[in-house]
């Protein structure tokens, strides 16, 4: 066991991890983080998406040793002062079903976002096609991260989404 | 009946904020504290064995393992419609991937290590692996013991063969029927198995306290019936109702997959095993393939025969069933199917048989839709091939034999209200059915129409209740028990209620189940609970509703007939100035003049159970029942895109129409729209179940079994709701959610059949198989021996050879 140090949103958090333990297995088992979740345990699915460092990675691929010193965001730390904009759209527009695949929706769908405030459909298909749900069609949640997107300052033109 | 004020408008979801913020917990989200064990089973290698002798010795010596438990320790089966599944097998496996034993440990790792050293010593018996080889005279038998399994009055089972039900359903003479038509068409269609997918794998979590009470965390659509089938099945230690208790906190996707009892049962004797301390199991994605249910797989052979006007005049449909190593729940599939394989045509002369068949592949059940996607895929495919062979457009030919109130069912029953007509011209509008769109170089594009109708598949005393209570501040509890499985039911109980009470959709709390708080509800399966719990809680509320009023009346010497309920207050129609708010007075009641207080804590209970059905029809034709509450009845159609190169299907608009009585959240009626469609395109298009010859699945993961991201969605979907009041729905409801898988199957079939002539009759429709036809191959050709279901040989071994019986 070895002990490491993250920044969990926003709070350091120090946990003596084994070098084989997943960051997902970490941070549910031993850091009470439960939103990421198990969907496949192999990366198909993106159940388990969390930022590192603002960037979007599947927890269950990612060694919980290999995080040192880095920043974890899960949703537990999104929207800690209320919900945001992206999370109110998802909220009034009826989006999620079952909602087992909504932490990491929102997590990638922010770091979208953040990256590039004006998407346009395409982008927001790519960015969330690691993202498996089930239930929705996944047409709700474009419209409603297009709807942010929307009501952002224009930063760039927006790409139209293409027949792939 | 006033304007109705919420039941009709997308109220937001009462889930929706716990959702996006991650404070929904699902079961695997639940602390138990550092007393929780963690358990991990045994499974078999082999499609179907006798077990000589399971060491778990070594097993039982490993570091942090606690208990080690097999069949020895119970000895049981279990079911919901027939008792035929272990819950460990003692003499026997029968599918890949059954559990044998389980390991109880300190940690998951320690579990996983030990399950490696449970030894099993087989003896490998001939595995069934095909329905040819199942129905032989001298096949293999899977259940000897199929005579005396306990099973419910509407299943007929053939002792001494595979054969685990048979339906019959008879109506008219269709051999008198086939010499009056002018064309008959006669062909067989093959579906394969395939599976939920839901996001959340299958978990329990199981607490035997020291008081003998036993308590189950379960991601589950049905805690009653797992209830109920737990009751049975532990009763050999001391258990009844009152000692299990069964808490659903939200369920990350069910689709069928989590009604009835599967892996929970193997939670709950792991509890019993370890008392005073709880347990955790949780599925792999692979045992969530391959140890839960699948959807069965089906060989359907149509004979139809038409007048030249397009008039039915007889169907004979053959349905065979690939229903797994166990038939507890899938043979109530093959039911449904046997009485409804009309489709929602009106046709004089029918003969249904749907078979259900025992094989060494992984057991099915309930999956969204419960057989109708899987008939629909060969009656619509056929509708659409008759039509054009007589020259009729397919619109049409649905049109002069659509299903209209009050029209005989097959089975004697008079048919509910639906608007099929109109629903396949807003489809045919929305695809601009007739006009030839122009497709790029290199590509052709196809349409396509069809219809579909289910009804719920239930026992004819499946039934709902609910319990609706106030607090101080005039906000409300309602306790009930269908499961919130993304549909958004508990949104709807919500605006039920509120509908009849005028509290605000906000204030009213609907929280998961728990067998021990919440009122009964049977299973939240067969979309009927918006329908029967609905109806539940509208009785509730209009009891809450008439104390309210009885409280005012009483309280200030008033006519009960003069007061109404408006803007959470009692109101008088004789004095306007009068305004009881509720919050003043539904717990604390109203003071008198005189310093007494009237009233008290308002509360009320509603239950509903459809009297009028009874699973009871004759055994040889199903005449005399009225084994279904209602149909729901649509039609969906497709613009689709083929290349002509590679075979790739690109769905450029979908529409689908649904008649649901009444529309409760047009929002949540959408969802299911959406989201249906893109699941029956899936299941069409993507997902491509294969298994080895030695029945092992060989894609049990999403690599390899492929699920739709955003990016394999339809361009434009046109989702359209129809209401045609259903007389005993809460405000004219009927149910919504499967419904929308059910035509796209049929819809890619036709569409590609006309976009290119090539007609696909074995699912899926893969961009693979069109590639293939339009190179001439045909797919029956290459696609060696895992073929992804249990039809090895030609489907076309027709008839089946089905030991004499018929």
């Amino acid at each position: 066991m070895q002990e490491i140090s993250i920044r969990l949103n926003g709070e350091t958090r120090r946990v003596a991890v084994a070098p084989n333990e997943t960051l997902l297995d970490v941070l549910r088992g031993r850091l009470g983080i439960k939103t990421p979740k198990e969907g496949c345990g192999r990366g198909d699915c993106g159940a388990c998406t969390v930022l590192l460092d603002g960037k979007a990675v599947r927890s269950c691929l990612i060694l919980a040793i290999e995080t040192d010193g880095q920043s974890v965001t899960t949703l537990e730390g999104v929207g800690k002062e209320g919900p945001t904009a992206l999370q109110q759209a998802f909220v009034k527009q009826n989006v999620f079903q079952c909602g087992f695949c909504a932490p990491g929706v929102v997590l990638a769908a922010s770091a979208l976002l953040a990256e590039n405030p004006q998407p346009g459909e395409h982008e927001v298909r790519e960015a969330l096609a690691g993202n498996l749900c089930r239930c929705t069609g996944y047409e709700p949640i474009v419209k409603a991260v297009l709807s942010v997107a929307k009501k952002t300052p224009r930063r760039k033109p927006a790409t139209r989404r293409k027949r792939s | 009946m006033s304007q109705k004020k919420v039941v009709g408008t997308s109220a937001v979801r009462i889930d929706g904020l716990d959702k996006v913020t991650g404070a929904a917990r699902y079961v695997d989200d639940l602390d138990f504290g550092p007393g929780l064990l963690h358990a991990a089973v045994a499974t078999s290698p082999h499609a179907h064995a006798r077990i000589r002798k399971i060491d778990t010795s070594a097993a039982e010596r490993a570091p942090g393992v606690v208990r080690v438990v097999t069949g020895k320790d119970c000895p049981h089966k279990f079911g919901l419609y027939m008792q035929d599944r272990d819950i460990f097998p003692r003499d026997r496996v029968r599918f890949v991937g059954e559990q044998v034993a389980a390991v109880v440990a300190e940690t998951p790792e320690a579990a996983l290590r030990a399950v490696r050293l449970i030894r099993v010593d087989y003896e490998p018996l001939p595995a069934v692996l095909s329905l040819g080889e199942a129905l032989r005279k001298d096949a293999v038998l899977i259940h000897p013991d199929l005579g005396r399994y306990q099973r419910v009055p509407w299943f007929f089972p053939r002792a001494g063969t595979n054969i685990a039900h048979w339906r019959k359903t008879r109506k008219g003479d269709v051999e008198k029927g086939f010499r009056q038509a002018d064309f008959i068409l006669e062909d067989t269609y093959t579906v394969p198995r395939y599976a939920h997918c839901p996001l959340e794998t299958h978990a329990v979590t199981g607490l035997f306290d020291l008081s003998g009470r036993l308590t189950l965390w379960a991601s589950s659509q049905s805690p009653f019936a797992q209830r109920g089938v737990m009751a049975v099945a532990l009763k050999p230690f001391g258990l009844s109702h009152q000692d299990i208790r069964i808490i659903t906190p939200y369920v990350g996707g069910g689709f069928g997959g989590k009604a009835g009892v599967s892996m929970e049962i193997i939670g709950a004797v792991l509890a019993i095993a370890m008392k005073g301390r709880p347990v955790r199991l949780h599925w792999t994605r692979e045992q969530e393939f391959m140890n839960t249910s699948q959807r069965q797989g089906v060989v359907a052979r149509v004979k139809m025969g038409v007048k030249k006007s397009g008039e039915i005049v007889a169907l004979e449909h053959t349905l065979h069933w690939d229903a797994g190593a166990s038939a507890e729940y899938g043979a109530n599939v093959v039911n449904a199917v046997g009485l409804s394989a009309t489709g929602p045509y009106r046709i004089p002369n029918v003969k249904i048989d749907s078979v259900c068949v025992y094989t060494n592949m992984p057991p099915c059940g309930a999956y969204r839709g419960f057989g109708y996607s899987e008939f629909h895929f060969g009656l619509e495919s056929h509708m659409t091939r008759i039509a054009r062979a007589i020259g009729m457009d397919p619109v049409k030919i649905r049109k002069v034999n659509a299903i209209r109130e009050g029209d005989t069912l097959a089975y004697g029953a008079e048919m509910n209200p639906g608007d099929l007509e109109g629903a396949l011209d807003k489809v045919a509008r929305a695809i601009r059915w007739g006009r030839k769109e122009k497709a790029r170089p290199h590509k052709a594009i196809g349409k396509a129409v069809a219809c579909f109708w289910k009804a719920p598949a239930m026992p004819p005393n499946a039934s709902s209740a609910a319990y609706l209570k106030f607090n101080e501040d005039g906000s409300m509890n309602l306790a009930v028990s269908g499961m919130e499985i993304g549909q958004g039911f508990l949104t709807v109980m919500a605006q039920v209620a509120s509908e009849v009470l005028t509290v605000p959709v906000g204030k009213i709390r609907v929280e998961t189940p728990d067998t021990d708080r919440n009122a009964y509800e049977w299973q939240t399966v067969g979309s009927h609970v918006t329908w029967s719990c609905g109806n539940a809680v509208r009785a509730a509320a209009e009891e809450v509703k008439g104390k309210l009023i009885a409280t005012v009346a009483r309280a200030k010497r008033l006519k009960a007939a003069d007061l109404y309920l408006d803007a959470e207050c009692v109101k008088s129609r004789k004095d306007k100035k009068l305004a009881l708010p509720f919050r003043d007075f539904v717990i604390d009641g109203i003071m008198r003049p005189d310093g007494r207080f009237v009233g008290g804590p308002i509360h009320g209970t509603g239950m509903f159970m459809p009297e009028f059905t009874s699973a009871l029809g004759d055994p040889e034709t199903s005449q005399g029942g009225h084994p279904n509450v209602h149909y729901t009845v649509g039609s969906a159609g497709v613009v689709l895109e083929v290349d002509k190169e590679t075979g790739k299907l690109t769905v450029l608009k979908a529409a689908l129409a649904v008649d649901v009585g009444q529309v409760i959240n047009p929002e949540l009626v959408k969802g299911q729209i959406v989201g249906g469609i893109l699941q029956g395109l899936a299941t069409a298009l993507y997902e491509d179940i294969r298994y080895a010859p030695d029945g092992r699945l060989l894609n049990p993961n999403f690599t390899d079994y492929k699920i739709p991201t955003t990016l394999d969605c339809p361009l434009e979907i046109v989702p359209i709701m129809l209401e045609t009041p259903q007389p005993d729905g809460p405000f004219g409801a009927r149910g919504v959610g499967e419904h929308t898988m059910i035509a796209a199957a049929p819809n890619i079939a036709d569409a590609i059949d006309d976009a290119v002539g090539i007609r696909l009759k074995t699912m899926p429709l893969t961009a693979e198989k069109v590639a293939l036809a339009l190179h001439g191959i045909e797919y029956d050709d290459v696609k060696g021996d895992n073929l992804g279901f249990c039809f090895r040989g030609r489907p076309c071994d027709y008839p089946f050879d089905t030991g004499g019986a018929s």
